[in-house]
């Protein structure tokens, strides 16, 4: 008698633990995953063999795309807004505070700084479908350099400055970009870059 | 859930038969295996995205540019091993003030064997990188990178000048009194 009921006893596992502590792992992924930011421009990192991390705050990131165009972006929502006001006054634009709250939300942008009420404006969904024309930053109209003085105004100690340039992107445009940052006495930056794999390599 | 199912079970066992009594012993059990499934999936998308996402960096530092001429260094010509960034891909090199430039690529075999013999055979070696407007940024980093990589200590990144043009195309007399001075 005593055989049959071990026979009888169910062969299934009680798998409530398991999902519990998957569900938690899941949560915990989830919530602490830093989700990619949208790019206004796709870029292609070159691969290099540093393992230096990129800080993930208090950053600018200059972005250079494969035909040229700079894109500039900063974190930090309050101080977005402070560096646009700068920014307008120097420039003689001004902006709505609507404008400043769309702008301290939004991603990376290459637009000159004439242009941009009109785009803030926009609805999200529209802005995506513009091209960017991209930041001037030749010697004529340098707004870039503009950009990177308020920016760092805004949080002096901290902010690091990185540049993320596409593989393909001239060296000419490139050296504009160093070359501005050398005239505000910028000499320390960051290339943002892959790491390499020897199999992809 | 699964103890109160086999009590329910167990109580059953005597009365075989009674089509009502069988009612209950329907299991209130439920298959959680698609929900664990669906659970070690989003385990294993959000552990590999929140990994293997981290962008590198590298950290640059330039010099500073110098108004005045008597403030800069003086480096002995023969420690000088310039590189440059041409088009497609290709490296001219020569030491010092000596043309011809010699041609070499971004290869293991390439830039990378020849920075390391000039290392070891000079230790104050200071490489000059002189990228052309053609190059592609790639090969900006791909050079850092092998400073990096060969542990070579001195270099900069200096401007493209038209002497320079002159050395890699070879015409030897276009090359000014200017940099042979430098």
């Amino acid at each position: 008698m005593a055989k049959v009921k071990v026979h009888r006893s169910s062969p299934s596992i009680d798998m409530t633990p398991m999902v519990d502590l998957a569900f938690l792992l899941v949560t915990f992924f989830m919530l602490t995953a830093a989700f990619a930011p949208v790019e206004p421009v796709a870029v292609d990192m070159p691969k290099s063999e540093s393992e230096i991390i990129l800080p993930d705050r208090d950053r600018i990131i200059i972005s250079v795309a494969k035909d040229g165009r700079v894109f500039f972006d900063m974190d930090n929502q309050g101080n977005r807004k402070k560096m646009l006001q700068d920014m307008g006054a120097k420039h003689g634009v001004s902006f709505t505070e609507e404008q400043l709250n769309s702008f301290a939300v939004m991603s990376g942008f290459g637009i000159p700084v004439r242009a941009l009420p009109q785009y803030l404006d926009m609805a999200p969904d529209e802005r995506d479908r513009v091209q960017q024309p991209g930041i001037p930053a030749d010697s004529v109209n340098n707004e870039l350099a503009d950009w990177v003085v308020f920016g760092r105004l805004t949080n002096p100690s901290k902010i690091r400055i990185a540049i993320k340039g596409d593989r393909d992107s001239n060296y000419k445009i490139i050296k504009q970009v160093v070359e501005t940052l050398i005239d505000r006495k910028i000499l320390r930056f960051n290339l943002i870059t892959n790491l390499e794999n020897e199999a992809g390599a | 859930m699964a103890e109160v199912n086999q009590g329910g079970g167990g109580g059953g066992r005597g009365k075989k038969g009674g089509g009502k009594v069988r009612a209950k012993k329907q299991s209130t059990k439920v298959d959680m295996t698609p929900m664990v499934d669906l659970a070690f999936l989003l385990l294993t998308f959000f552990i590999l995205t929140s990994t293997f996402n981290k962008p590198k960096t590298m950290e640059v530092t330039m010099p500073d540019k110098v108004k005045d001429e008597t403030e800069q260094t003086k480096i002995n010509e023969n420690d000088i091993l310039n590189i440059v960034l041409g088009d497609k891909d290709k490296i001219y090199y020569w030491t010092g003030l000596t043309p011809p430039a010699e041609v070499t690529n971004y290869s293991k075999d390439g830039i990378r064997k020849l920075l390391l013999d000039r290392n070891r055979e000079n230790p104050k070696l200071m490489v000059l990188i002189k990228p052309q407007d053609e190059s592609r940024y790639n090969n900006m980093v791909d050079i850092l990178d092998e400073m990096e990589i060969t542990a070579t200590k001195r270099y900069a990144i200096v401007d493209f000048t038209p002497d320079d043009k002159a050395i890699i195309s070879g015409n030897l007399e276009d090359v000014t009194t200017e940099t042979q001075t430098k």
